[in-house]
Order: structure tokens, then C-alpha cells, then sequence
């Protein structure tokens, strides 16, 4: 028995995926930590615990931390990953809106392959990270400030810079703004972004979104509404990039 | 004629490391002799006329990120770091050649340069020339026709000498013969699989542009050619034909080539052309050696296909057959921070490319700064997976 693991350690998570052929036996998720070379430790011991040795399986590492992956047979970037993941679940056309912890990319897929790909600049703006920071500034986890946006209205955050943007939201605050209106300024502003960066892009028919976002609703009915064509995900949406690695190990000759 | 002076070593000269002392020495040296060096920025610059003026042309694009800080007390930080830096080396004395320069040639290229120029002539003896912005109609070639006499001029009064047209029918056949070598040598690239990396190619092509001794860079490039040649026939390669065949355009590469280049091929890429200015651009043409020197001159350097010109067809007509030759998989296109008119170009690049000639084509945004190293080989990886 062989199986195929596929191991996506991006800046804030770490997501494994065990499949068999194409059969998904097993997903994941660890904090990434400080450490991408501990969080591979961790993930080593956790495979071995069910029965997953180097001996029975093929491995891709993906990811930013795709480096740190001492026990990996292969690596291959996030973006040919996210791609073979969104089309085992959604097919060969479409395009897919990665919204990572540091990275936001946007991937065309044209007959199952990927023809063009655009990533945000070196800042942080339109990232999982943006999120997370104001989410600190308003004193709530991440899931709690979308639920709040979803209540709020009015606000715009104008600054694109994370570190700009979060003087900008404290200033909200000192000013009494209601916490439900910033946060929708703080959602606002990364949906903008990113459908810029979707815009830059051919008309594409559907949009897959994947990352850690992809389970908020909230998120994918405003991108829906940006983009102005329907944006769906994956229950294991958040794993697409794992999964993607797993399929791809398939191919690894051992 | 040659004027023999003293030249002194910068202040600093002793906090400097081994390497840059050895520059500075070997630079004097020359110098010493009473050879006349003039600073040139650009491949518009035309090298014919300052070889004419028995003088020697060396380029002053600076590949560093080192005396960014010490530009930006002038200059904006939002601006292109081959301008920063350049201007960089001059105000602190870092850089042997733009130290004993005798004076520097600058065109009016893009904005960031010729407003540096502004600046760097209060510390340089620094001649501008006014470059088209267009190549098209009888103005633009009159212009720069002009423009040439007008340098001609200065070189004459700065070193005191005669350009003759008889020395720049000299100097037209010498620099076209380093031309004709330097695309011989370029063109190596076009073997599949290829018997060189891009790497190489740049190496050598950068440092034709670094150095007094021709004869000696003639000698090495032949023998260098032969070489490879040697490993053609004896199928001597690391590359297989199914290595993916990469062409780089864009903005000069000199600051960012470890980051780019070294970058494809560690990805299992090879770079096969280098359209950029250190590269293609500038020797796929040669000065018209049969007409009045002035006028083959003109015509050659006012043809260079950079997105300053607009518009910039030649560009695409040049992509378009290097594509071809090279048999390319993939195009990068490298643009310099705050590069606008590459930055915009870009645009029609990529639909050119990959609508038109069905090439896949990835535009990277860098600077000389060594922190989007990590971010940059990711977009790269993922390229040459998706070719």
C-alpha cells in the first residue's frame, strides 16, 4: 500500500493531506509556529502515528516552508499545487483565488493546466495577514471579525499598507466607530485587493477560492459580489494546496 | 594626445576591502598612463565617437545596493535602484571607474536618469545628450545626428584632440568587429540543448563592458567560442532537450542577475537569449560601415528597441525572432522597481507574447535589495512547472 502525502506548509498553517489514488483518506492542520522545521517534526510524528512511514509512501512539500521538509521525496511550488487541487474538485477551467497568510495569488487554470498566475507584491495588503493584524487591533479572533463585517457598513479603510492601515483602525477606534463598521472597512479593503489582482486576469467563468478563508461565507458572497461572477469552494478548501501536492506525488518514482 | 596627471586615491581608499583596493589600483594604473576614461550609463551612448576621442568608454551602471542609503539623502526611495546606486557610487567614492572617470556621458533616457544626471554633474564633469523619445520621421535622426556632432565637440575640447572621420571609420570597424564576436558568442545560445548557461552568457557579456584590455577580451571570447564549439561535437552537456529554454527581457539585469538568472536555472531551466541592454538589444545590429560615419552611427543607436522610445515596436519585431531562433519555452521580463516606461511595456509584452506567439511570458518586479529573495524564486519555480 502506498500512499500519497502531501505536505503545504504556508506562513500561518500547516495542512497535510494523505490520499490514495484520488481517494482523500486523511486531512490536517497545525499552527506553522516560528518554526517551519519543528512544524515538519511535528507532522513527521503525527503520519507516523497512523501508520505512514517514508517506507510506504511518496511525498510532496509545498508551501513557503517547502524547503523544510527533510523527509520529502519531492517539492513543487503553491501555485502548480493550489491548481491540481482546485481541479480535482472543481475541473480544468477555472480560476483560482488563493488567499494565503502572507501570499494572495491568483491562478488561471485553462484545460487543466496553468497558464498564468499573479501573486500580490512583497506587502501585505489583501492577505490572510492583514486580517489578522487588524483582527489583534479590534481585540477578536479572525472568524469574530467576520462575523462583525457582516453587520457593518460605511467604512473604508484607505491605506494599503498593513502598518498604515492598522494607525487608520486605531484612529477609528479612538473616534467611537462601532467595531462591526471597521471591520467591514478591514474586509472591504481586502476584497478590493484581491479582485484587483483577479482583474488583471482574463474573464474566467467560475472562481475556486482556497486558504484559510475559503470556510467563511461572508468572504466568498463579497468576492462574489467584487468579481461580479460566482465564487465557490471545497468544504476542504483550505487543504487545495495539499491536496494538490498529494496528487502530485502520484507521480514520483520510488 | 595623451595628458599624464596625478591621480590620487579616494579618502577612504584605506577602509576599503582587498577586491575594491585592487579596482582602484588597477583603474589608476591606467589612468596613470594618461589614458582618457569617460563614464558612459547606457547602451544608447555611442562608443564609436568616444574611442575616436582616444579615450575609453566604461559603463557606470551600478549592480549594488550598497550606497542606496547614501543616494536617497538626495534622491526619493521610491526609484529605481540602477539609478540610486549609480548616483550612489558617486558620492561616495566606491567605484574606481566613476572615480577616475574624466567625465561622464549620459543620455535623456528615462526620467530617473536624467534627472540624476542634473545632480551628478555638480560632482562629475558630466555631458548630457538630448536622445529622441521617438524613432520615427526625419526630426528624431536629425536630432541625434546633432546631438553627436555636439559630443564629438566636447571630446575634442576635453582631451584636446582631433575625432577625424578617418578614426571613426577606425573605431565603427573596431567596435563592429566586438560586435560580430559578442553575438557569435551570444548566438551560441540558439544550440539545443544548450552547451551554456545563462548565467555564463551574462557573465561574459557584462564583462566585456568592464574592461580597457580588447584585445585580450577579443582573445578570451574566441577561445571561449572554440570551446564550446568542442562541446557541441562532443555532445558534452549537462542540458537534455527537455531542459525549458528561457529568453530575459526587460531592464538591465547587471543588479539583479544572481536573483533572476541564477534563479531560472536552479529551477532546471536554462536561459538560452538576454534581450536585455547588456545583452541582445545592442549587438544584433552593427554600424553601417559604407555610409558617412555620422549618419551610420546615428542610425544604429537611435534603432536600440528600449521602452524609453515610443513608440517601442522594435522591441517586439526583436522578441518575436529571438523566440524563434532560440526555440524559447518561457519568457521572463524583468522590471526594475519603479521602471515605468518597462513596467507599462510590459503590458503589450505579455499579450504579444502569449496571444499572439503563444509563448508563456511571467513579468517579475524587483529591486537590488536581497529581501524578496524567497518570494521571487516561488513565482519563478512556479513558471518553469507550468511550462
Amino acid at each position: 500500500m502506498i500512499y500519497q502525502v502531501g505536505i503545504d506548509i504556508g506562513s500561518t498553517a500547516a495542512k497535510v493531506a494523505v490520499i490514495k489514488d484520488t481517494d482523500i483518506l486523511e486531512t490536517f492542520v497545525l499552527p506553522t509556529g516560528w518554526s517551519s522545521i519543528d512544524t515538519a517534526k511535528s507532522i513527521k510524528k503525527r503520519l507516523n502515528s497512523i501508520g505512514i512511514e517514508e517506507s510506504n509512501s511518496k511525498i510532496v512539500a509545498t508551501g513557503y516552508g517547502r524547503v523544510s521538509v527533510p523527509f520529502a521525496d519531492k517539492t513543487i511550488t503553491e501555485i502548480t499545487c493550489h491548481a491540481v487541487g482546485a481541479k480535482h474538485f472543481i475541473g480544468d477551467n477555472t480560476t483560482v483565488i488563493d488567499i494565503g497568510g502572507q501570499d494572495t495569488k491568483v491562478i488561471s487554470l485553462e484545460g487543466g493546466v496553468v497558464k498564468d498566475f499573479t501573486m500580490n507584491d512583497k506587502c501585505s495588503a489583501g492577505t490572510g495577514k492583514f486580517i489578522e493584524v487588524m483582527s489583534n487591533s479590534l481585540g477578536v479572533d479572525i472568524d469574530t471579525l467576520i462575523l462583525l463585517a457582516r453587520k457593518g457598513g460605511g467604512v473604508e479603510i484607505t491605506s494599503m499598507c498593513t502598518v498604515f492601515a492598522e494607525s487608520e483602525v486605531i484612529s477609528l477606534i479612538g473616534r467611537g466607530e462601532k467595531r462591526e463598521n471597521i471591520a467591514f472597512g478591514v474586509v472591504d479593503s481586502v476584497i478590493k485587493k484581491v479582485n484587483s489582482l483577479c482583474s488583471k486576469h482574463g474573464d474566467s467563468e467560475t472562481y475556486f477560492l482556497t486558504g484559510g478563508l475559503s470556510r467563511n461565507l461572508y468572504i466568498l458572497e463579497e468576492l462574489s459580489k467584487a468579481i461580479g461572477k460566482k465564487v465557490v469552494t471545497h468544504e476542504l478548501g483550505r487543504y487545495a494546496g495539499a491536496i494538490g501536492a498529494a496528487i502530485l506525488a502520484k507521480k514520483i518514482k520510488k | 594626445m595623451k595628458i599624464s596627471n596625478e591621480n590620487s586615491l579616494p579618502e577612504k581608499f584605506e577602509e576599503f576591502g582587498e577586491k575594491r583596493r585592487q579596482g582602484f589600483l588597477t583603474v589608476k594604473e591606467f589612468k596613470d598612463r594618461g589614458e582618457n576614461v569617460v563614464g558612459t550609463f547606457c547602451t544608447y551612448t555611442p562608443k564609436e565617437v568616444i574611442y575616436a576621442a582616444n579615450a575609453y568608454p566604461i559603463s557606470l551602471c551600478s549592480v549594488s545596493e550598497e550606497t542606496i542609503p547614501a543616494a536617497e539623502k538626495h534622491l526619493p526611495k521610491n526609484l529605481c535602484p540602477l539609478v540610486k546606486a549609480s548616483y550612489g557610487f558617486a558620492l561616495t567614492d566606491k567605484c574606481p571607474y566613476m572615480y577616475f572617470a574624466d567625465m561622464v556621458v549620459g543620455e535623456t533616457t528615462c526620467d530617473g536618469k536624467k534627472k540624476m544626471y542634473e545632480l551628478l554633474g555638480k560632482i562629475k564633469d558630466t555631458h548630457v545628450m538630448e536622445l529622441p523619445q521617438t524613432q520615427d520621421g526625419d526630426k528624431a535622426i536629425d536630432l541625434w545626428k546633432n546631438e553627436i556632432k555636439r559630443l564629438i565637440k566636447k571630446l575634442e575640447d576635453k582631451f584636446n584632440v582631433e575625432v577625424t572621420e578617418e578614426r571613426l571609420k577606425e573605431s565603427i570597424k573596431s567596435c563592429n568587429e566586438d560586435r560580430r564576436l559578442l553575438k557569435e558568442f551570444h548566438e551560441l545560445g540558439k544550440i539545443k540543448p544548450s552547451i551554456i548557461s545563462g548565467f555564463e552568457i551574462f557573465t561574459v557579456l557584462n564583462g566585456s563592458n568592464y574592461t580597457f584590455d580588447r584585445e585580450k577580451m577579443r582573445k578570451n571570447v574566441r577561445e571561449l567560442i572554440e570551446d564550446l564549439k568542442k562541446k557541441q561535437t562532443e555532445n558534452n552537456t549537462k542540458y537534455t532537450k527537455a531542459t525549458p529554454r528561457i529568453l530575459v527581457t526587460g531592464c538591465p539585469i547587471g543588479g539583479v542577475a544572481e536573483k533572476v538568472i541564477k534563479s531560472i536555472e536552479d529551477s532546471g531551466a536554462v536561459v538560452v537569449a538576454l534581450e536585455n541592454c547588456q545583452g541582445y538589444k545592442e549587438l544584433h545590429e552593427e554600424v553601417d560601415e559604407t555610409i558617412d560615419p555620422i549618419e551610420a552611427i546615428a542610425k544604429k543607436y537611435l534603432n536600440i528597441p528600449c521602452s524609453v522610445m515610443t513608440p517601442n515596436n522594435g522591441r517586439k519585431e526583436l522578441l518575436k525572432d529571438m523566440v524563434d531562433e532560440y526555440k524559447v519555452d518561457g519568457v521572463v521580463d524583468v522590471v526594475l522597481q519603479a521602471c515605468h516606461t518597462y513596467s507599462i511595456e510590459s503590458y503589450t509584452v505579455k499579450r504579444f507574447l502569449t496571444k499572439e506567439r503563444d509563448i508563456p511570458y511571467i513579468a517579475l518586479e524587483t529591486d537590488y535589495s536581497t529581501g524578496d529573495t524567497g518570494q521571487l524564486k516561488t513565482r519563478i519555480e512556479a513558471f518553469i512547472e507550468m511550462l
